[in-house]
């Protein structure tokens, strides 16, 4: 089977709708098939991978959790709009540490998250072969 | 009255029409995505004001889970469910802004 590039574009925040964690099983589908897998967090999507969420007091599972396996899955390009951030009074600082290791360099453990503009994400979007936006 | 906003104010405009239409008696309940507002942003002068008279309210298990604890603006009161339920009490009315 040939592989493509598929790209995620998570516009959401987690727990308000369904398209977050809906979004995140689809990821590991695909990752499942061995494709070339990219995630994008702009707009409240940026929500999705910030540290210290805690659900204890809404009786929903905390699926935030799942982000740090995704490394293991080989899909660690994961680009977060620095304007998106800015708008919500994030920063970097305030994401989860996902991290994968590199086969190609010593199995050296390496950032999966990338903030970058929303003029980059662009040029990443128009190199992929199927984008999904939830 | 009481009002209550469950949507981010980066996704629809539920708060500005709710802030729009209360008068000055009123208090607003942010939960569920509602709680974004909560946070310091650059939107977050739609409801300074207010939330400096007192008038502002988030739910606090849904702060929580969207791990924006720290990153509240001044002078918002967190109630827990209980908290919600006096706020219905005490209001009489109450408004879902959807």
């Amino acid at each position: 089977m040939s592989i493509k590039k598929f790209m995620y574009l998570n516009r959401r925040s987690s727990f308000g709708t369904v398209y977050a964690i809906e979004s995140l099983e689809v990821v590991l589908v695909a990752a499942a098939f061995d494709q070339d897998v990219s995630l994008a967090f702009i707009d409240d999507g940026v929500y999705q991978i910030i540290k210290g969420q805690n659900t204890n007091g809404i009786g929903m599972k905390n699926f935030s959790k799942t982000f740090h396996a995704l490394g293991d899955y080989e899909i660690n390009k994961l680009y977060v709009s620095a304007e998106s951030l800015e708008e919500r009074g994030l920063s970097a600082d305030d994401l989860m540490p996902l991290v994968y290791e590199d086969e190609d360099d010593n199995w050296e453990e390496k950032s999966s998250v990338k903030v970058v503009s929303n003029l980059e994400i662009s040029k990443i979007m128009s190199k992929q072969d199927v984008c999904f936006s939830f | 009255m009481l009002h209550t906003v469950n949507k981010s104010s980066f996704e629809r405009n539920s708060l500005k029409s709710c802030i729009n239409t209360i008068d000055d008696t009123s208090v607003i309940l942010l939960i569920e995505d509602g709680v974004i507002s909560a946070t310091k942003n650059i939107n977050s002068s739609m409801i300074a004001n207010l939330a400096n008279q007192g008038r502002v309210y988030a739910l606090q298990g849904d702060v929580e889970a969207r791990g924006v604890s720290s990153k509240l603006v001044d002078n918002i009161k967190l109630v827990n469910y209980t908290g919600f339920v006096d706020l219905v009490v005490e209001h009489g009315t109450s408004v879902s802004w959807v």
